[in-house]
């Protein structure tokens, strides 16, 4: 293992859109010890209200020791870290939790709907840089409207990907869901699909992967206190019964393994 | 306690819990620090007084459906439903490494009767490393109603008595503070052979979601921890040191040095550092920093100088 607790500083914070933010962080340990689909704790504010740290999926790190967050403001939290200036220090604690297995073999589909794009950009760069994972990765993004949705294309698009868009109000791209678009293009069992996003979304992904016999990996997100397997809070129904941990048995897991009817 | 010579710049951290020696008053919480090794990328556990692992039962507990938990003001509530993977697979799994750790491990122990309290015990009782047993009495006895053990001074007694029975290493009851007098069931489990108590345990409250009207955890009913318990632990520590001759283990919301040593001076002998964990997985070697800076600065002859050293009136 190779975790950090490390203090850093915030070089760069983007409004993507209403009330989505990126933040930049200058995190080399964290950002070098990083696999896609693990995510960081990060305390929102000194003191002790709130006390907890919250979990955010890694979205993007660079060689130079960068690592980017993406998320909406829900809450007391998130609007505290919107509203952190640059050149402030945050406490990061990462990497955590199990990433997504990169397949070798056969072909890539990515499939990231709202904040779940934020851990499929760190997953395609890494598909793109190594050769020996062949073909490029196809790629549907899906978000509730154009003005969500088009600021964070254009990152997969820098890396050579083609992507196919999806829009709840039909503003950009496909007027419906990611499941739609995943449907009509007919991948079969040489496919592993790669999915974050909301639950509804990841549910409907799975049982159409399990009627096509395609191998389907889900990132998952639960409320979390420690993000490092000591609070056994963050709780996800397993099919075979009992609970496995989000922070420490995933939050990547086969979407075969979890209970979906809940 | 025996005097020793200290080295230039070392200063005396060293407690006793009944015949259990510590290095330093600080412990970790059950519960908040897993089985230990969660924490060794952030800790160097060979520095703590002892390490308190999650709670052990008798056969594996699933816990409770989610959401198990909720953040408060400067706290927090959980209703883990004391999920853990038994006394064999703790025995056979975590021990090893444990054992090997050099510091001395406690083993929280929990259970639905008085019998499976003593067969937990028994069982710990043939395992090396096992410095002490601390018995969680918050538990509901199915075979009394689902009354805590805790809340009832005879049925807090028979388990203490229990365990005490079935092993020899010090025995330390954690009780719980939904009690109307503490001090009641502390002096309940010294009468019955407890050679500690540790306080307190989590609060029971709860937290609504007014827009689902719904309660934040599926169990509705969740245990409080965190900074916002501090002053209740405080004042239930200070109330048991004036009751017990025992040492006490002070535990709530002790998240800094400053929080360690108020609950020395209310008369705790040793600590432990619960939530904070969470926030700060460096948090209970910290305090121990914290503490030899203050013995040292303060040119105290021993941490032990500061135990009920409470000034009142």
């Amino acid at each position: 293992m190779s975790q950090f607790q490390k203090k850093v500083e915030l070089v760069r914070s983007e409004v993507i859109a209403r009330d989505v933010v990126r933040l930049t962080l200058n995190a080399p340990e964290i950002a070098a010890a990083a696999m896609p689909g693990q995510f960081v704790m990060i305390q929102t504010a000194p003191g002790k209200d709130p006390l907890l740290r919250r979990p955010f999926s890694i979205h993007q790190t660079s060689s130079e020791g960068y690592l980017q967050i993406l998320f909406k403001v829900v809450g007391r939290g998130t609007q505290l870290l919107a509203q952190c200036r640059v050149g402030e220090k945050l406490s990061l604690l990462g990497p955590l939790g199990k990433g997504f297995v990169l397949c070798e073999r056969g072909n890539a589909c990515l499939v990231g709907g709202g904040m779940g794009i934020a851990p499929m950009l760190f997953l395609a760069s890494r598909f793109q840089q190594q050769a020996r994972y062949g073909a490029a990765p196809k790629v549907i993004l899906g978000a509730r409207n154009r003005e969500e949705l088009v600021p964070l294309i254009s990152d997969f698009q820098n890396l050579g990907l083609e992507v196919l868009a999806a829009t709840d109000d039909g503003s950009f791209g496909h007027h419906g869901l990611v499941t739609d678009v995943l449907k009509k293009m007919n991948i079969g069992p040489d496919f592993t699909v790669y999915s974050c996003g909301p639950r509804p979304m990841m549910a409907a992904i799975h049982h159409l992967c399990l009627k096509e016999n395609i191998h389907c990996q889900v990132s998952v997100e639960t409320v979390m206190a420690c993000g490092m397997g000591a609070c056994l809070g963050c709780a996800v129904p397993l099919k075979a019964g009992g609970y496995a941990h989000a922070c420490s048995d995933g939050p990547v897991f086969e979407a075969g393994e979890l209970l979906w009817s809940l | 306690m025996e005097p020793v010579i200290m080295n230039r710049g070392e200063v005396d951290l060293r407690v006793a819990i009944g015949s259990l020696e510590l290095q330093n008053p600080v412990m970790t919480a059950s519960g908040t620090f897993g089985y230990a090794r969660e924490f060794e990328d952030f800790v160097d556990l060979r520095r703590l007084g002892a390490v308190v692992v999650k709670g052990i039962s008798i056969a594996p507990r699933a816990g409770n459906p989610p959401p198990r938990i909720v953040e408060t003001a400067c706290g927090m509530l959980n209703a883990i439903g004391l999920e853990n993977v038994g006394v064999d697979r703790f025995i056979s799994e975590k021990m090893p490494y444990l054992s090997a750790l050099g510091v001395p491990v406690i083993v929280n122990i929990l259970g639905d009767c008085v019998e499976e309290y003593s067969r937990i015990a028994e069982r710990l009782a043939q395992v090396e490393g096992v410095a002490a047993i601390e018995v969680n009495i918050s538990c509901p006895n199915v075979k009394k109603g689902g009354v805590a053990f805790g809340a009832d001074p005879k049925m807090a007694a028979s388990v203490t008595s229990a365990v005490k029975q079935s092993c020899r290493v010090p025995v330390i009851v954690k009780l719980s503070p939904n009690v109307t007098d503490v001090t009641v069931m502390a002096k309940a489990v010294q009468d019955a052979g407890a050679d500690a108590v540790s306080l307190i345990n989590t609060l029971i409250g709860m937290a609504i979601d007014l827009r689902s009207r719904r309660p934040r955890l599926a169990n509705i009913f969740g245990g409080l921890s965190g900074p916002a318990i501090k002053p209740v632990a405080l004042r239930m520590v200070y109330q048991v040191a004036q009751a017990v001759t025992i040492p006490i283990i002070g535990i709530g919301g002790i998240a800094t040095t400053e929080d360690a040593m108020e609950f020395m001076l209310a008369g705790a002998s040793a600590v432990q550092v619960g939530t904070a964990n969470f926030v700060n997985p460096r948090a209970s070697e910290d305090v121990v920093d914290g503490i030899a800076a203050y013995v040292r600065e303060q040119q105290l002859g021993s941490v032990r100088d500061l135990i009920g050293a409470l000034l009142v009136g």
